[in-house]
Formats: C-alpha cells, structure tokens, sequence
C-alpha cells in the first residue's frame, strides 16, 4: 500500500495541469443546454485540442494514434481536467470509450481506417442503438430485425436512449440477424451512417427537459454487410469487448465533482443541522475515491478485483443520498432549476441507478459472479 | 500510488489468519478474552507491532483479521500501549455524576484515562459493579462511578492517533465476515425447494454487504496508508474519520443483513451472528461514534487546506 504517485505520474500531472491552464483560458462559454449544432461543436473542438496536445485517446494502443497511457496517467488525467473544470468528454463519449474501442479490437483494417482516425480528432460523432423499447435490463431480447439481401442488410425496427442521436454522423447498432438462434446468439454489431435513407431520428425528452438522448426508427434502411464489426450473429461478443479498456476510471469526473459539491454544501448543512447526514456522504464519497485508487492500483497490476464490480452501485447510490440531502438543505430554495446546480445535479443522477445497469441488475451481477449464488433465468 | 497490499502484507494477512483459525475459533471467542488468549496474541507478535516496526498500513491488515475472527478484548489499547501489559481504555476523560462502563476490567493490567489530565489507573484499586448480561457476552463491562487518581500518563501522539484506523480495521473485519456467513448460508438453506440466494430478495441484500465492505476496506487501507505517509495526520485527520464511519456502518448493517439472511435461526444464542453484530455496536462506540466523527468530518472537510 503506498500513496505516493510515482516521479513520472507526478510529471504527467503537472505537465497536463499546465496545459489545462491555458487551454482553458482560451475556452469559449459553454452553449445553451439544447443548442445541439453549438453543442457538437464546443465538444468536437475541445476533443480537437485533446488530439493536437496528444491527449486524445489516452487509453488506445499507441499504433492506432492513442497515448497508450497507463491507468494510473488515466486516473490523473481524469482527475485534473474534472478538477479544472474542463469539458467532459460530452458528445465525443460513444466514439472514443466504446464505438473506437471495439473498432480496434474487432474491425478490418478499412473499418479502422475509416473512423479510429477522425474519432480521434473530433471529426467524427457517434451515438449508441443497443437499448429498445422491450429490449432494456434484457437487452439481448433486441428484435430491430437485419435481413440480408445481396450485400446489404435491410433494417427495421426501433431503438431508444440513443445519446446525442439527433447530431450523430455514424452510429453502433445492435441488430438481429437470426431470430431463430437462443437470443445472444443471433445478434450482430453494425456501423450505421445515421444519414441513410430510412432512419428518422425523434429527440426524447428526459425529466430534465433536455433532449440529450433520442428515438430511432428505421424502416428498410440498407446498409452494407462490410459495415458489420465481427461475424455475422458475434455481436453480443463483440459488445464486450470494450470492457477491457475499462481502467477502473469510469467515475472518476462524477467523484471529483460529488466531493466538490459536497464541501460546497457544508454551511447550508451547519444551517439546517445536517452536518452529520452531510459527514457521512462525505466519508462515502471519500470512500469511493480511495475504492477507484484501488481498482485503477489493481488495474496497473492486471487484476481485477469485486471493488470493480460494487463501483457503479456504491457510486449511484451513494450520490442519490446525497441528492436528497442537498435538496433538505436547500428547503424551498430548491423549488427552481435555473442557475441552481444543485436541483439540476438532483435531476440528472436519477439516471444514475438505472442507466447502463440498473442497480438491480448491478446487484444480480455481483450476487452471481462475485458471490458465486445461483443465476437469475435467462 | 498503489492501494493493493503488497505481497508482504498478503502474506502477513494469510500467516495471521491461518494462526487465528488454528488456535482462536469462534468456540474460543465464546469462552471470552482472557490472560492466556492475551500470550498467545503477544506471541504472534500482535501487541509488539509497532515496536517491531511495522507500519500502520502492516498493522490494518493484523486487525482486519482479528475482526474477522471475532477476536475479543481490549486488543487496540493494549498494541498502542506496546509494553506487554493488558491495557484497557476508559473512552470517558471524568466521571462527573454519569457512571461509565469500562471494558474487560477483570483481566486489565493498567486502565488509561484520557483527558485534560491523562492518567494510568491501576484496575484493582477501580471500584466497580460487573454486568450480568453484557451486550456483547465477549466484552464484558463493569459499571464504574468513580475513578482513582492513579499516575499521570503521557499519550504519545503518534502513537495513539492510530486508535481510530486500527478500530476501523476490527469493524472492516466483522464486516466481511459476516458477509462470508451470510453467503454461505443462503447457498445451503432452501425454502421453496431452491438455496434461498437465488432469490433477488435475498441476492441484493448480499450484493449490498459485499458492497459495503468493499468500499470500507479501500477506505480502511487508505486511512493506514495516510498514517504511514503523513506524520501530521491526527486522530481527526479526514481519511482517519472517513475510515471510522464508513467501516463502522458497514459492520452494524452487515450484521442486521445477516441476521435477516440466516432468518429464525439468527436469531439464536447458538448461531454467531450474532456475536459479530454484538461487537460492531461495541466498536462503533469505541474512540468517537460514526454520528461524532461524521460531524467532525464536517467541520474538517470544510476548512481550507
């Protein structure tokens, strides 16, 4: 157990903490929150910047134009720019952590060389179809159906949860190639240009009257079988892959800014004596601080540990907590949204128990793989 | 930056754990703490830790597995102390009209008062009225309304701003293994003609204790790190009271989640859990409770610096 970064981590901080500093200087204001093309754009430019001071694509292979850099430099680099408030990854999320990823793993050389690029470079916005309107904690049970006709599939169905569908130029899509197959077996990954014709895309919008995510709904869109990724009925495979990229810093921007709120929270707290309802989820989130240290110490080791696995629940759930205590504190002063980071932070992390894995499931997950306890039916 | 145990520290954690199963198991813990289980402990080398020049982070590793066996007594004074004497802490500075509880009075060699005017007090000369029914039938307790003057003592601060982390560790111990119990019974027990770990109603109440484990062992780890690395962190330091809250609410609700899991049965005299859950709520009173620290971590996360 050791504490200390090495001389080189503490190097790539600074350096990093350096360049921060005066690329955020340069930084124009933050677009409204639906001012999608304004958006995309802030985003991608940020991501431009990212490339052309070698930060972009910090964890992919160094031969594909990433920085290969280790978790630990992950972790840092998470942690600074959260600390100095820089641009979250924002629309720039699909491509770079999950479409990129699988691209490296699983597509031809045409595949890579055609996105991993201008993935990279911000030139490129993906979004995600996995989920579908019967297809959420049992994705696997997807019907968007893919028929194959010469060298094309044609494609109809529905998908929902889509991130920024609405600003996307490519997207990843889980699609059905065998209905007859047990049904993770009949699936395939599919690179879908989201200007084809056939796809309409209908902005959701979400409780807080944003529409960050949309429906998609595509009726006899063609696409080209060479845009599949993997074989034909591997895609739930392939779907996995991206998890090997995951360094444990999954949370690291959400902790950062948990633990910033929540010191911003202590005189409200000492005002309405609830300074120990507040200690306490501050011990939390220290708590998971040290927990990602650990993961990503692990990591760096390569193993894997159930710290991993217990993340994302500890995490949601811990923030939710705090949620309803920011909102305690605030009495009737949390009775508006605008310039109310607060109320807005309550809003948002209700998505948290239940997007990518709801606790539920997190908690199934755990029970069966960690703790070895008999599997729910699938 | 690595918050895994080093290869040492594993083998420091298997080497005590296995000599805790082989002469410590919980039919022992039963018969309670006494002079004999003291030598034994002592000659594993677990009250001369520091002496010996283990760390706090090596020390954390000792007492999550003295935790995880139930191991009673007054094991964290007596360390910190480091002289061979049993040694007892009074968790009160005076007592003015509210009697105290002192803990495992019996088999104390020296009874330390903290406070303005700290002070050793030999136990023989502590008057005092046992309990018949402890809570924790491990620790017993001795009603005490007034306390002799004895030798002034000098804490060490040091030394003694371990307490708390060291606690922290007993709790991270009961914590997971009550999760083990729990597991491993709802593997066993079918109701229904399935084990009743298939149920999700089941299932997630042992997902949560893993849970709650995990995260109060990276912050256990961390707050013995944090000594280690930082001479200047005090009892109160920020990682020290995360450490206590966080572990000590794991260990209270893993042994309310246990005794639910293991049903009627948890109930009983004669199944453990309840032993584990009895010494959370000893522990979680030791040092400063988890309200007291989470108000101090308030006041501490919320200055500069």
């Amino acid at each position: 157990v050791e504490l200390r970064y090495s001389e080189a981590d503490e190097a790539f901080r600074a350096e990093l903490h350096a360049w921060l500093e005066s690329a955020l200087a340069a930084l124009p204001p933050q677009p409204p929150r639906d001012a999608w093309v304004e958006r995309r754009k802030w985003d991608t430019d940020w991501q431009r910047r990212l490339f052309d001071a070698g930060y972009a694509g910090l964890h992919w292979p160094k031969e594909y134009g990433g920085r290969g850099a280790s978790p630990t430099e992950q972790l840092i680099f998470y942690e600074e720019t959260a600390r100095a408030r820089a641009p979250y990854v924002g629309v720039n999320f699909v491509g770079t952590l999950h479409a990129g990823p699988t691209l490296i793993e699983e597509g031809t050389e045409q595949q890579k060389a055609d996105h991993l690029p201008k993935i990279l470079r911000g030139d490129e916005v993906w979004c995600q179809g996995f989920s579908e309107p019967g297809a959420g904690s049992d994705l696997a049970s997807l019907r968007t159906r893919a028929e194959r006709d010469g060298d094309d599939y044609i494609l109809n169905g529905q998908k929902i949860w889509c991130s920024f569908g609405q600003i996307a130029d490519v997207g990843e899509f889980l699609v059905r190639t065998d209905p007859e197959a047990p049904k993770n077996r009949g699936i395939s990954w599919l690179i879908l240009p989201m200007d084809l014709p056939g796809i309409e895309v209908r902005p959701l919008k979400t409780v807080l009257g944003s529409s960050e995510f949309a429906e998609v709904f595509l009726t006899d869109v063609r696409v080209p079988v060479v845009n599949r990724v993997g074989d034909e009925n591997d895609g739930w495979r392939v779907t996995n892959v991206t998890l090997k990229y995951e360094r444990g810093t999954a949370f690291v921007s959400e902790l950062v800014d948990s633990i910033r709120l929540a010191e911003e929270l202590i005189p409200f707290a000492r005002e309405h004596d609830l300074d120990v309802e507040l200690g306490r989820c501050i011990a939390e989130f220290d708590a998971l601080w040290a927990l990602t240290k650990r993961n990503v110490s692990q990591s760096a080791r390569g193993t894997t540990g159930p710290g991993a696995m217990v993340m994302k629940l500890a995490y949601s759930e811990a923030r939710q907590r705090f949620g309803e205590l920011c909102l305690k504190a605030l009495g009737r002063d949390a009775l508006h949204v605008d310039d109310n980071e607060l109320v807005e932070e309550r809003l948002r992390t209700l998505a948290l128990t239940i997007a990518a894995g709801a606790s539920q499931i997190q908690r199934n997950i755990i029970g069966e793989r960690v703790l070895g306890l008999p599997r729910e039916p699938r | 930056m690595d918050l895994e145990l080093s290869d040492d520290q594993i083998a420091l954690r298997d080497g005590i754990a296995s000599m805790l199963a082989a002469r410590i198991p919980i039919e022992r813990v039963r018969a309670g703490f006494d002079r004999a289980m003291f030598d034994e402990l002592a000659q594993a080398g677990v009250f001369s830790l520091r002496a010996d020049g283990f760390s706090w982070a090596d020390c954390v590793v000792v007492f999550e597995q003295l935790g995880r066996f139930c191991v009673p007594g007054p094991l964290v004074p007596s360390v910190l102390l480091g002289d061979g004497r049993i040694a007892g802490f009074a968790f009160v500075q005076d007592i003015a009209g509210k009697p105290a509880w002192i803990e495992h009075l019996d088999v104390l060699d020296v009874l330390l008062v903290p406070g303005v005017s700290p002070r050793a007090v030999d136990p023989r000369e502590v008057e005092a009225e046992s309990s018949t029914w402890p809570l924790d039938p491990c620790t017993p307790v001795a009603r005490v309304t007034s306390l002799p003057a004895g030798e002034p003592f000098e804490f060490d601060s040091e030394t003694w701003r371990g307490f708390p982390v060291l606690v922290s560790a007993l709790q991270l111990g009961l914590a997971d293994r009550l999760t083990e119990l729990a597991v491993q019974y709802a593997k066993e027990r079918v109701q229904f003609d399935r084990p009743i770990g298939g149920f999700q109603a089941i299932k997630h109440i042992l997902a949560d204790m893993l849970t709650r484990t995990e995260v109060a062992r990276a912050a256990v780890y961390s707050a013995g790190a944090a000594l280690d690395d930082d001479p200047a962190i005090s009892a109160s330091g920020r990682t020290t009271l995360g450490a206590k809250i966080v572990a000590g609410a794991a260990a209270i609700a893993n042994g309310k989640a246990a005794t639910q899991v293991f049903g009627g049965m948890g109930f009983t005299w004669e199944v453990d859990v309840h032993l584990y859950l009895k010494r959370a709520w000893v522990l979680e009173t030791h040092w400063s409770t988890g309200d007291d620290c989470a108000d101090m971590l308030c006041g501490v996360a919320g200055s500069p610096g």
